[in-house]
């Protein structure tokens, strides 16, 4: 595992070329390109519509792509059914059999299988203390909570070990606090076990904590796919940006650029200084990102120089327990969050933000990335 | 908060909450009553009390009490040994005659003549040849010389037999059972054992067309639950349609399409498959046939509302998992659909039980089912004893299987279900 994350292990899945249409005007995916490493943990993430499950789908045999070709183990497998693929998946409502135990429901890939009793027995016990549910394995699907479900079903696309793992959205259903217990689980799982995991998933936060890399996808296009740090850190446009975490817009015209850096013009006044990462050259227009733990509010008065210093009249400020926001109006954006870090949303301070203040706002130009127009 | 609580329920020990609870519930619940009154009382009338009537006709027994009342109490001391003593033969006489004036002779012959075929004979020349009250003594002599079969220990017996006010007469007819004249219960003779045999045609009828409309109903149903909405409602739109029209023009329209010079005959006979009709009404084949049209729909639609209910993601589940299609039918979808195909079957098996209309117009002798008996012996022979009894074994038989569906269902119900 950890020797894979240095030098690259050979492509589990390979999609090439990927389209999908179902109505033959429209193309659900276009031209899809993604390589999945052994033992890698990746999450398809996207808006609804944006291709994500379809791809899960053609990838687990239920849709055919309408062009191109997947590789499993360098196996073409567009033409082989959903039951010869050896791909275990884990639905969004589970998808348990209503009418077998919890260990019929388990024991049924290895049945199917032809596997000896006694080995499917012990598999199956093996699986039960795997999710710790040992004692239920007499019970029945609906007698069972949410999340009890879910492992089930997890361990159920496990027992057989295929050679990769698909989910499609298993937390959907569950609630907050047990949605995030259940994302280290799977992660555990992931570590120990050395499985292949393809996860879809809506939610970027489930995204960042569980995957090894991250394939944002829009529109039927892959965005940008890269480690969770990377993607928070270096997004290449501004839909990623937008996408992943909390951001700052800001309108405006590119004036120069100087290598990584470039000087742009903001469409509500001012100018500011930020890092070129998907601008066309001098003149064109470009939104400007920045994340509001990056900024620093300066009281008026306070003289501060620097490239990028921009006056902000404060709006509101909202408590969130371990840290506050402000929202600011800066140059025409009456949305501009600004994170107050821990300790400088005190009494002190924040009391010093009172609705309609006049404060300014500064941010290094690292931290600003001028990307592609929204 | 919590304080104020206790010392409420403290407050009101002496009403405990049971009856404060009755208490509360009580004009929910008689307003439910008001509202479901109405149907309650319907269905007393029109489905309970003629049930219960039916019940109670099959064992009735009160002509022959009602008609020679002398007589029956002149035989409640009678052991049934021997001929009964000059009494019984003075209290038939003097009955015969109370009868013959009242003019009631011929509802007491009736009954008898069920039990003894010729007894009809024996009361009508009776009443006919005695002239009056015999001199005391002389009933016995009088009786035998009008009617040799006075001298019979079987007449006697039978008296006795429909002497009631209840009886298990027509219950051990509907059985093909009888009382020999020792009482004992013994099978009736070859040419009355009829009942059997139909019930057994009925049974093995309503079997077949349940097995026929499962085959054909279920991957219809099956149809109509993966089809998108738009194209599954026209279907059923077809699958409803005999219901809106009548139950008899759809049997009609069967021989039309059956008969000798029929449709199917000549078309077939058109093409050169056949050169003689084949005879394709009027026997079993065309029974099986209307009826399994007829019910089709009453198996179609619990299939279809449990295959419904069964998620698509069950199937790919199946598939993910590594079963191939037939396997993932047969392991997974089969058995899921097993309320609705125990429910289909039910119906249609019941309603079969009591079809009369179909098999009457497409059916042979050989078709008829028990219905058609207890029509004919309601309306034909006014033998309302004996039309009672069949259907009382008949509800016996179907209340016997809904019980055991009944417990099929119930251990189904506790172990399906799905929360998701």
């Amino acid at each position: 595992m950890e020797a894979g994350m240095v030098t690259p292990a050979p492509a589990l899945v390979r999609f090439s070329g990927i389209q999908k249409t179902y109505d033959g005007e429209h193309l659900v995916v276009k031209n899809l390109d993604l390589e999945i490493r052994k033992g890698e943990f990746v999450t398809l993430l996207g808006p609804s519509g944006s291709g994500k499950t379809t791809t899960l789908m053609m990838l687990a045999g239920f849709e055919v792509p309408t062009h191109g070709e997947i590789y499993l183990a360098e196996r073409p497998i567009k033409n082989v059914p959903p039951h010869k693929r050896d791909i275990g998946m884990v639905f969004q409502n589970y998808a348990l059999f209503p009418h077998l135990t919890i260990a019929e429901n388990i024991a049924f890939p290895l049945s199917v299988r032809n596997t000896t009793k006694a080995e499917a027995q012990e598999r199956v016990s093996a699986a039960l203390r795997m999710i710790k549910m040992e004692t239920l394995a007499h019970r029945r699907p609906g007698q069972l909570s949410g999340g009890q479900q879910q492992r089930v079903a997890l361990a159920r696309a496990l027992v057989f070990n295929p050679q990769l793992v698909l989910m499609d959205e298993p937390l959907g259903a569950l609630d907050k606090r047990l949605r995030e217990q259940m994302q280290l689980e799977i992660k555990q799982l992931h570590e120990t076990m050395g499985i292949t995991v393809v996860y879809v998933t809506h939610d970027q936060s489930e995204a960042l904590t569980m995957s090894d890399r991250i394939a944002v996808f829009n529109d039927g296009i892959v965005q940008q796919i890269d480690r969770p740090d990377a993607l928070y850190e270096h997004p290449v446009n501004s839909f990623v940006a937008h996408f992943i975490g909390e951001n700052n817009v800001l309108a405006g015209t590119v004036e120069t650029i100087e290598k990584d850096y470039c000087r742009v013009t903001l469409a509500g006044g001012g100018a500011v200084t930020a890092r070129a990462v998907n601008v066309s050259g001098a003149g064109a227009s470009t939104s400007l990102s920045v994340r509001p733990e990056r900024i620093a509010i300066i009281p008026d008065g306070t003289s501060s120089e620097g490239p990028n210093r921009l006056p902000a009249k404060v709006q509101n400020t909202i408590y969130l327990g371990d840290h506050a926001l402000a929202v600011l109006d800066v140059v025409g954006n009456g949305e501009f969050m600004v994170k107050l870090q821990p300790g400088a949303h005190d009494e002190k301070r924040h009391g010093n933000l009172k609705p309609g203040e006049s404060v300014f706002i500064t941010f290094r130009p690292e931290d600003c990335l001028a990307l592609d127009p929204v | 908060m919590t304080d104020a609580l206790l010392t409420g329920a403290n407050a009101s020990t002496e009403v405990p909450l049971k009856r404060r609870l009755r208490r509360a519930e009580r004009t929910r619940q008689v307003k439910a009553l008001a509202l479901v009154l109405p149907l309650l009382v319907f269905l007393l009338f029109t489905f309970a009390g003629p049930i219960a009537g039916m019940l109670w006709r099959a064992v009735d027994d009160r002509e022959v009490r009602q008609v020679l009342p002398q007589t029956i109490a002149a035989l409640a001391t009678w052991d049934g040994k021997d001929l009964p003593d000059e009494k019984a033969f003075a209290a038939v006489a003097s009955d015969i005659l109370a009868a013959r004036a009242s003019g009631t002779i011929a509802v007491a012959a009736k009954r008898l003549n069920y039990a003894l075929n010729g007894f009809r004979t024996i009361l009508t020349s009776t009443s006919r040849n005695l002239k009056a009250a015999p001199e005391p003594g002389t009933a016995r002599e009088t009786l035998e010389k009008i009617n040799p079969a006075w001298r019979e220990r079987a007449t006697w017996t039978t008296i006795k037999d429909a002497s009631g006010p209840v009886t298990g007469f027509y219950l051990l007819a509907a059985l093909d059972l009888t009382r020999n004249v020792d009482g004992a219960i013994v099978a009736a003779a070859p040419d009355q054992a009829i009942y059997r045999n139909v019930f057994t045609r009925t049974f093995i009828i309503s079997l077949g067309v349940t097995a026929l409309c499962l085959i054909l109903g279920f991957p219809v149903a099956y149809l109509l639950a993966a089809l998108p909405p738009g194209r599954s409602n026209l279907l059923m739109i077809f699958v409803l349609l005999p219901f809106w029209t009548s139950l008899l023009v759809r049997t009609c329209a069967w021989i039309v399409l059956l008969q000798s010079k029929g449709v199917v005959n000549d078309s077939l006979h058109w093409l050169g498959i056949i050169d003689e009709p084949l005879r394709l009404i009027y026997n079993r084949f065309g029974v099986c046939v209307a009826m399994t049209h007829v019910l089709l729909p009453f198996m179609i639609l619990p299939l279809y509302s449990s295959m419904k209910a069964i998620s698509p993601a069950y199937m790919r589940a199946a598939a993910s998992l590594g079963a191939p299609p037939t396997t993932a039918f047969l392991r997974i979808y089969l058995p899921q659909t097993l309320p609705g195909i125990g429910a289909g079957s039910l119906l249609v098996f019941i309603l079969a039980l009591g079809y009369y209309i179909t098999p009457a117009l497409v059916g042979g002798a050989a078709d008829q089912m028990i219905s058609y008996f207890i029509a004919l012996y309601t309306t034909e022979t006014a033998n309302w004893g004996l039309a009672s009894a069949l259907g009382a074994v008949l509800l016996l038989a179907t209340l016997l299987l809904a019980l055991v569906y009944g417990k099929l269902v119930q251990g189904q119900q506790v172990t399906g279900g799905m929360k998701n």
